[in-house]
């Protein structure tokens, strides 16, 4: 039961994360085909971007965690 | 034989009755190392022909500094002090997990035999690391985010004075701002968890992909590992500068008025 709370925990915690870093470098592309010499600081607000997206699957990960070795 | 996860420090020894954990032990070594560089960059500073490392060092600290101007314009002299040392102290932190020997050294715990049945989470040898990745340790992010949580409020103050900082949080003139103080200041409890959970978590998950690889694929073992380190590589990085830009961007909002 613990193993099924850990696997529904990130497996369903990351689809938002994982459609908000798709939509992120989607964009970026988007705006990178509109305005290729702003390369540099594109790439540097993408990656900001896509940590802060990522962060929400780690906060999943950190649940997934604490319920498979602390409760 | 099982991976050694751990979700918490261990304790390794005590002094006095307060326990010295794992990940209290690199965060000394790291603020050591800070200290070191610190004064190995001064020393430099004041001399007139500069070594090659001077430069190198100084470069980080330039680009780093155009970084911050492009969010905070004008006030970046008053905060860079605080900003670079949170950049530089979290990415050492976070890259102290990565030194070979930090994690594989094990040793005999010191605590009582009583309390080693009690933890499930010992590991199956009876031992543990004698070393741990100091932001892989949630004590030290959460005492990270509250000192940027802490130092934001305080800009705040400084700089709007005690009633223009107050009235973002209790403003009774406007029936939306009611509404919407109250919010703002959940909003800064939820900074500190946000802060402390993304850093830790992030540096955390990675010592879990570093460990758990390995098990995963024994034979192509440095094939797979060594990508898998360059990336906790660039993550550290990341988040160190994730960390940093968020606590500019809220102390950029608490400084500027409405």
């Amino acid at each position: 039961m613990r193993l099924f709370a850990t696997a529904l925990a990130i497996g369903l915690g990351v689809i938002g994360p994982a459609l908000g870093v798709g939509l992120i470098g989607s964009k970026a592309m988007e705006a990178l085909g509109r305005n290729p010499e702003a390369e540099a600081p594109i790439r540097t607000t993408m990656i900001l971007a896509a940590a802060f997206a990522e962060s929400i699957a780690i906060f999943a990960l950190v649940v997934a965690l604490i319920i498979k070795f602390v409760v | 034989m099982s991976p050694h996860i751990s979700i918490k420090a261990e304790k390794v020894f005590e002094i006095l009755g307060f326990p010295i954990t794992n990940s209290l032990l690199v965060t000394t070594l790291v603020i050591v190392v800070f200290s070191f560089i610190a004064r190995y960059y001064y020393q430099e500073l004041q001399k007139e022909d500069r070594s090659l490392v001077f430069y190198g060092l100084h470069a980080m600290f330039v680009g780093l500094y155009g970084m911050f101007e492009s969010v905070l314009r004008k006030n970046v002299n008053v905060f860079y002090g605080l900003l670079g040392s949170f950049f530089f102290f979290i990415l050492l932190s976070n890259w102290s997990g990565l030194v070979p020997g930090v994690g594989s050294i094990l040793i005999e715990p010191q605590i009582h035999l009583e309390e080693i049945a009690e933890s499930k989470e010992i590991h199956e040898t009876g031992k543990i690391p004698l070393l741990r990745g100091g932001t892989a340790d949630l004590n030290t992010t959460i005492a990270l985010a509250l000192v940027s949580v802490f130092m934001t409020q305080l800009y705040g103050f400084k700089f709007l004075g005690p009633m223009g900082h107050l009235k973002k949080y209790f403003d009774f003139r406007d029936p939306i701002m009611i509404m919407l103080g109250p919010l703002e200041l959940v909003q800064e409890f939820a900074r500190i968890i946000s802060f402390a959970f993304r850093l830790y978590g992030n540096i955390f998950a990675g010592e879990v992909l570093l460990t758990i690889v390995p098990f995963l694929l024994p034979v192509f073992f440095s094939f797979v590992v060594a990508p898998m380190f360059l990336m906790e590589i660039f993550v550290g990085l990341v988040q160190a500068l994730v960390f940093v830009m968020l606590s500019a961007v809220f102390i950029n909002m608490a400084v500027s008025h409405h």
